[in-house]
């Protein structure tokens, strides 16, 4: 955390960059500090890395700078000082609404990324209809986005997401709006989908055992400026049953994580 | 990636496939309820209407508003009369609609220039205020002046009357497009004449049809209003509705102001009916007819 930058020109988002020591890492933050227009500090020397097929949760009280860092991530922003790299172009991001365009139905608007990248016509819709299917919206595809439920609409979103079948996937508290059932079912699902994709996932949320749920390993973050405080790494292999959430185990390391997100707030 | 998408955004024929499954009784139980209340009011128009005529005014006065039998018999069932509101309705109906169209491509096109840039957008849209703010009536006779008194300047009143809302509408809806909707533009690389036809412009439809809906109108009263000053070319209702003044004929007078009037709606429900065509599969405010039923529902529940 000490070797963060003070050139602004030293700032810069290499999407394909593979540097010699990292070119294992999927993402890559290094002594990353985020400074708005305004001056306020949305993150300071933040550095971590997700390799691989690893799956990084990261959690933190609003406001702390999480979505700022994915934005980071995607290149929609770059850093004032240190140095973004991601692994894989595209990326696949899911955002905390379903951003779904309301003129067009599901299978169109799953059929979007295709067609904004220039997929011949029958690819993209074979792959926009097998994405459906894997969300298990199948049934839905002539529906408008106003007659799907929140949880469709994420599932629909989430489809649209894989047609570039991309290595590293960025989320941001997409299940956040969702009531509780809904949320852990989309949770299994996005698992399933984890282990038979193999990518690489960093995962934006609020809530602690949405986190210990899904990740390898949980980022924990203080409040403004965003840091991370803590790195704990999470015992449970894959796949993961729907009674996990219920076990000791799974509740004394959702209270290690909770002991840490209270400490980086006061 | 070519910069002339392969499909422009707009389903058309999906719109159609919305169809109201209603079982019959109740569709004429509800069919009842919307034409019922304007009818009720129509009813109330037409007591007050006998009651200045025939109360309130004298019959040495009774010429400012002649009742209804009359203006129906001297205006709608006199074919010297009708027959010359009719061919001037169609020179009217000409007029704005040719005004309608112009001041729609300009108006759009006004929109989509200054949503490019902020600059420009400063340095035009004042002068769109202007533009409305001007008592139209006043700068007519100059138009009169400057361009002949004949069919152009008509069209040309129209369009300066019809161009506002337009142009308004359809800059506020390029410009109030979801912020994640452009963030996931962005992410794929989108450059700005794809994101103007696959983002901005169908997001802003319904606000375009808002406006459209309300130039339709303003279009017609442009054309009456043109015709009223520019004596030259083929008589529409202005002139005819002037002729009748100076004859002091109010029969046809009221019948021709009604028809000027059922033209305007015409237009309005139109333009309404193609909004419901294009949009009323995604968007809310396409189909009012729908919401006011369910409110009633509600209320009766």
């Amino acid at each position: 955390m000490t070797r963060s930058s003070l050139l602004p020109s030293d700032a810069h988002v290499r999407a394909n960059g593979s540097g010699p020591r990292r070119d294992r890492a999927s993402v890559q933050f290094e002594a990353v500090t985020k400074r708005f227009d305004d001056g306020t500090e949305a993150l300071r020397a933040v550095s971590f890395s997700v390799l691989p097929g690893e799956f990084v949760a990261l959690v933190g009280p609003s406001g702390c700078g999480k979505s700022t860092l994915l934005r980071l991530a995607s290149g929609l922003a770059t850093p004032t000082t240190g140095t973004v790299d991601v692994q894989a172009a595209p990326v696949g991001y899911v955002f905390q609404d379903a951003t779904l365009l309301p003129w067009r139905t599901v299978l169109r608007n799953v059929e979007l990324l295709g067609q904004l990248h220039g997929v011949p016509k029958e690819e993209r819709r074979r792959n926009a209809l097998a994405a459906i299917s894997t969300v298990g919206l199948s049934g839905f595809e002539a529906k408008y986005p106003r007659a799907l439920s929140g949880g469709m609409k994420m599932r629909a979103s989430l489809a649209r997401a894989l047609t570039l079948s991309p290595q590293v996937f960025l989320f941001d508290e997409p299940f956040g709006a969702l009531d509780e059932i809904t949320r852990q079912r989309l949770n299994d699902e996005l698992l399933q989908l984890f282990q038979d994709r193999g990518f690489a996932a960093l995962f934006v949320t609020h809530s602690v055992p949405e986190a210990v749920f899904l990740a390898t390993r949980v980022l924990v973050m203080s409040g403004r400026p965003g840091a991370v405080i803590a790195d704990i790494a999470v015992p449970f292999g894959y796949p993961r049953p729907p009674q996990l959430r219920y076990s000791a185990a799974f509740a004394s390391l959702a209270g290690q994580i909770g002991g840490a997100l209270q400490e980086g707030h006061s | 990636m070519s910069l002339v998408p392969d499909t422009i955004d707009l389903e058309l024929g999906t719109a159609t496939g919305v169809t109201d499954p209603a079982p019959k009784a109740l569709r004429r139980r509800s069919t009842r309820r919307v034409v019922g209340p304007p009818l009720f009011v129509l009813a109330l128009i037409l007591v007050l209407w006998y009651a200045v005529s025939y109360l309130l005014l004298t019959p040495g006065r009774r010429f400012l508003l002649p009742p209804p039998q009359s203006v129906v018999a001297g205006g709608f069932l006199t074919w010297s009369n009708f027959g010359q509101i009719l061919t001037s309705l169609g020179f009217t109906a000409r007029t704005a609609v040719l005004g309608f169209f112009l001041a729609t491509i300009i108006g759009m096109s006004l929109a989509v220039v200054m949503s490019q840039a902020k600059w420009v957008e400063r340095a035009l849209y004042p002068y769109a205020v202007v533009l409305q703010t001007i008592p139209i009536l006043a700068i007519v006779p100059l138009i009169g002046f400057a361009f002949g008194f004949n069919f152009g300047s008509r069209v040309l009143v129209c369009v300066l009357i019809a161009l506002f809302p337009i142009t308004t509408n359809t800059l506020f809806g390029l410009l109030s497009v979801d912020d994640g909707l452009h963030d996931l533009f962005t992410l794929q690389g989108v450059g700005r004449h794809r994101r103007l036809w696959s983002l901005q412009l169908p997001a802003a439809l319904p606000n375009i049809f808002t406006g459209l809906r309300i130039s339709a109108g303003l279009s017609v009263i442009g054309a009456v209003v043109g015709d009223f000053f520019f004596q030259q070319g083929q008589p529409g209702l202005g002139q005819l509705i002037n002729l009748y003044r100076a004859q002091l004929e109010p029969d046809p007078l009221y019948a021709a102001v009604i028809m000027a009037s059922l033209l305007g709606i015409f237009a309005f429900v139109l333009v309404g009916f193609i909004s419901q065509r294009v949009i009323g599969a995604w968007h809310e405010s396409a189909r009012t007819a729908d919401r006011s039923n369910s409110v009633t529902k509600n209320r009766n529940h």
